[in-house]
Parts: C-alpha cells; sequence; structure tokens
C-alpha cells in the first residue's frame, strides 16, 4: 500500500524561483535563504519519494476570475510551466502519477469533499519553487525527480477555506493515499505564507514571532492551528500570509504525532517571510 | 453597508466577494497581460485595447493613469494590478513601494530590516483612521 512518510511546509516565493533560475543564489542577499534548504536536499535525496502530493495555490494563472474552485486536484498526465507575464521557468514538466490521482479524486468525493477535477491544467511558481527549493537544480529537458500530484486552493478571493476544513480534507487526503494499492512512499507538501502582504499601504508586513509560534504549533499542536481564525491571519500576518491554511491540509495528513526534522525561517525573500519545515511521521 | 469584521485592518483591502463582483473586468484586463501578444496590443495602442472590457470610466482612467492604490480600491486584486504593472517593468516589491508611498529605496531597506512590524499596524485607530 502507499504510505505518507513525511510532510513539508514550505513557503513558494516567486523571486527565490527567479534566483535559481538567474544563478544568484550565492549572492549576500539569498544565501541565507537557500542555506536553510541544504540539508533539505539531503533529506529529499535519501527519502527518494515516489510520488509528492502538493498543495498550492494557484495565482491566476490556470483559474483567473471566471472560475475560482475551493479545491481542484490536478488528474491529467502531466502540468507545463506557465507564462506568469515574465516567459515560464526553464523547468522540467511536472509528471503526474495519474492512476493515484483518479483514485484520490474519486476518495475524496466520496468522503464528501467535493473537489474539482483538472485534466488539463499549467502550473505556475506556487508548484514549482517548492519542488526547486527541494529538489535543487533540475534542467529543463530533465525531469523531476519524483512524480507530482497537484492540489490548488484558493487563497486569492477571500474567504479561503477554513483552516479546520483544511485540517480534515488532509485527513481525508491521507485516507485516500492510503488506500491506494501500489507500495509508493509519498511526501505531502503544504505550501504558501508565511506573513506577508503584498498590497496597499501596509505592504511589507511581517510578523516573525507569530510565524515562528505557527511553526510550533505545526510539531505540537495541529489541532490548535487549525482552529485560528480568517480575521487572525489577515490582521496579524497580512493579507497573504492567509496561505498558511494551505499547510494544515498536509498537517491534517500527517499523525498526531511526529518528529521534527527541520526548520528554516528567514526575513525577507522579497516582500515575504521565508518558512520551512520538515516533520516525519512517527513509526 | 454593513460592516465586515476586516474592515478595521489599517492599509488593507479584502478581497472578497463584492471586490471580486466590483473588479471583474478590471481584473480579467490586467490578467489578459500575462500573454506576450496580449501585452503588444496593449502597448500599442491603450485605449483600444481597454475597450474590449467594459470596466467603469473610473476603472479605465486609473488604469491610464496607473494609480495602483486606487485599482485596488475599485476592485482590482494584487495578482491581477501586478500583471499590469510586470508590463510595465514593475516587479512585486517596486510596486509594493509605490503602494505604500514610502517610494522603492526605502521599503527595500525596510524588507531587509525585517519587514514593517505588526506593533502599531492592527487596527485602524492606530493609524488615525476611523
Amino acid at each position: 500500500m502507499a504510505k505518507i512518510m513525511a510532510g513539508v511546509g514550505c513557503s513558494h516565493v516567486p523571486a527565490i524561483g527567479v534566483a535559481m533560475d538567474t544563478g544568484i543564489t550565492h549572492e549576500e542577499y539569498w544565501k541565507p535563504v537557500f542555506e536553510g534548504f541544504k540539508k533539505s536536499r539531503e533529506w529529499m535525496k535519501k527519502q527518494n519519494p515516489d510520488v509528492i502530493f502538493l498543495i498550492y495555490n494557484d495565482h491566476c494563472t490556470a483559474f483567473d476570475a471566471r472560475c475560482i474552485p475551493t479545491f481542484a486536484l490536478g488528474c491529467g498526465a502531466e502540468f507545463q510551466p506557465a507564462d506568469e507575464g515574465w516567459g515560464p521557468r526553464p523547468v522540467p514538466a511536472v509528471k503526474n502519477h495519474q492512476k493515484m490521482a483518479s483514485h484520490i479524486a474519486q476518495s475524496l468525493v466520496l468522503n464528501e469533499f467535493d473537489i474539482t477535477i483538472m485534466n488539463e491544467m499549467e502550473v505556475d511558481h506556487g508548484l514549482t519553487v517548492p519542488l526547486s527549493v527541494m529538489f535543487g537544480d533540475i534542467k529543463q529537458n530533465d525531469e523531476w525527480p519524483s512524480l507530482v500530484i497537484p492540489l490548488c486552493v484558493n487563497v486569492v478571493q477571500y474567504p479561503a477555506p477554513t483552516g479546520n476544513r483544511c485540517y480534515n480534507l488532509g485527513k481525508a487526503i491521507r485516507r485516500a493515499i492510503e488506500s491506494y494499492e501500489e507500495d509508493l512512499n509519498v511526501i505531502i507538501f503544504g505550501t504558501g505564507g508565511m506573513s506577508h502582504q503584498l498590497q496597499y499601504k501596509r505592504a511589507g508586513l511581517i510578523n516573525s514571532d507569530w510565524d515562528k509560534r505557527f511553526l510550533d504549533l505545526m510539531t505540537e499542536d495541529p489541532v490548535g492551528a487549525s482552529q485560528i481564525t480568517h480575521l487572525e491571519y489577515l490582521r496579524e500576518t497580512g493579507s497573504e500570509g492567509i496561505e498558511m491554511v494551505m499547510w494544515l491540509i498536509m498537517r491534517g495528513a500527517l499523525n498526531e504525532n511526529v518528529t521534527e526534522i527541520h526548520r528554516h525561517y528567514h526575513v525577507p525573500a522579497s516582500n515575504t517571510a521565508v518558512g520551512h519545515i520538515i516533520l516525519e511521521n512517527n513509526a | 453597508m454593513t460592516e465586515k469584521e476586516y474592515d478595521n485592518i489599517p492599509g488593507t483591502i479584502v478581497f472578497d466577494a463584492d471586490k471580486s463582483r466590483e473588479g471583474y473586468h478590471l481584473n480579467q484586463f490586467c490578467i489578459s497581460l500575462r500573454l506576450q501578444k496580449n501585452r503588444d496590443a496593449f502597448n500599442k495602442n491603450e485605449e483600444a485595447y481597454l475597450d474590449a472590457y467594459p470596466m467603469s470610466k473610473e476603472q479605465r482612467e486609473a488604469v491610464l493613469k496607473r494609480e495602483w492604490n486606487l485599482l485596488l480600491e475599485l476592485g482590482g486584486n494584487i495578482y491581477y494590478t501586478s500583471k499590469l504593472a510586470a508590463n510595465d517593468g514593475i516587479n512585486f516589491q517596486n510596486l509594493a513601494g509605490r503602494m505604500t508611498g514610502m517610494g522603492v529605496d526605502s521599503y527595500r531597506e525596510m524588507m531587509l530590516k525585517g519587514g514593517r512590524s505588526i506593533e502599531g499596524n492592527r487596527d485602524k485607530s492606530e493609524w488615525g483612521e476611523d
């Protein structure tokens, strides 16, 4: 049977992708950001997951204002990196484990999570940046080391799904994955955040104390974290900090008791606090 | 209009369903600039290109004048308006420098020093606003 071995929380700041794509990660500004992913890349090599289940948000790329699904599961064979207005990122297309994705789609709906099924979808930095930071540089004509099943969450138009809903969706995703017959090693990524506000007069807001407490809760008290209100995210972590609800989907798919393997926190990457955590399921 | 629980957060526009309705055509215009062929057409003749999007006169003026904050007040969302900025060669951080009125350099400096503190920035009363 397939098994979820670990969860990864990780920001997906577009500028991090640009820094990797333009080869400036050694510069003073970027060094401390990437330093914190050294250990993660070694860990990823050791884990060598067959499949990554990756939760992210689309930034009006696959979904503009015409259609805004709360949860959309990628079920197509592969997903091309999108042109977000400055050319597509020079990274490989993302390949799906299509059979497993269909199994998950069916299982989720029967478990009362009525997701949208995407058979054609381009993917933006929300998905490719976490893969890049965790795997390191992968050339465009190479392949990503793992198959990827993408789940898009609406966090652009308020309200995003509640933390509690996300946490419970994580549990349903775990049931779906772990009822899939093939023996597969799966890692689940929750991406986005941490505190940041990109818009209007309060842009630039960062709340490091809050972010660090959130990282603590990820390890020690996920149920507590799932009860954080939308108002608290908006006020305390900035209008775009609400992306952190996506980490709760990842966390819901793990055991209540986990071992924290690694943590990294740095301000700033462009306008954003970069946060990262690796949690392994206790045996 | 009924007050919303997030209305008292200072310097913040929450892009909710009301804003989304108000800004629909404006946002669809902005997102069209994701593609090079559309950017070329827009840059060739902004007025003519905008005719295809039935936005309000106020929204249209704000686009032509690049009034970044007003665009958000009129229903624009940052992930959309940033495509118009990108077309003009303005990245997210430089756009933030403009929206905050700080200018690009002092905004960047603030971010390097850890960003805008949450202290004094939780409630409109702390900004001397209602």
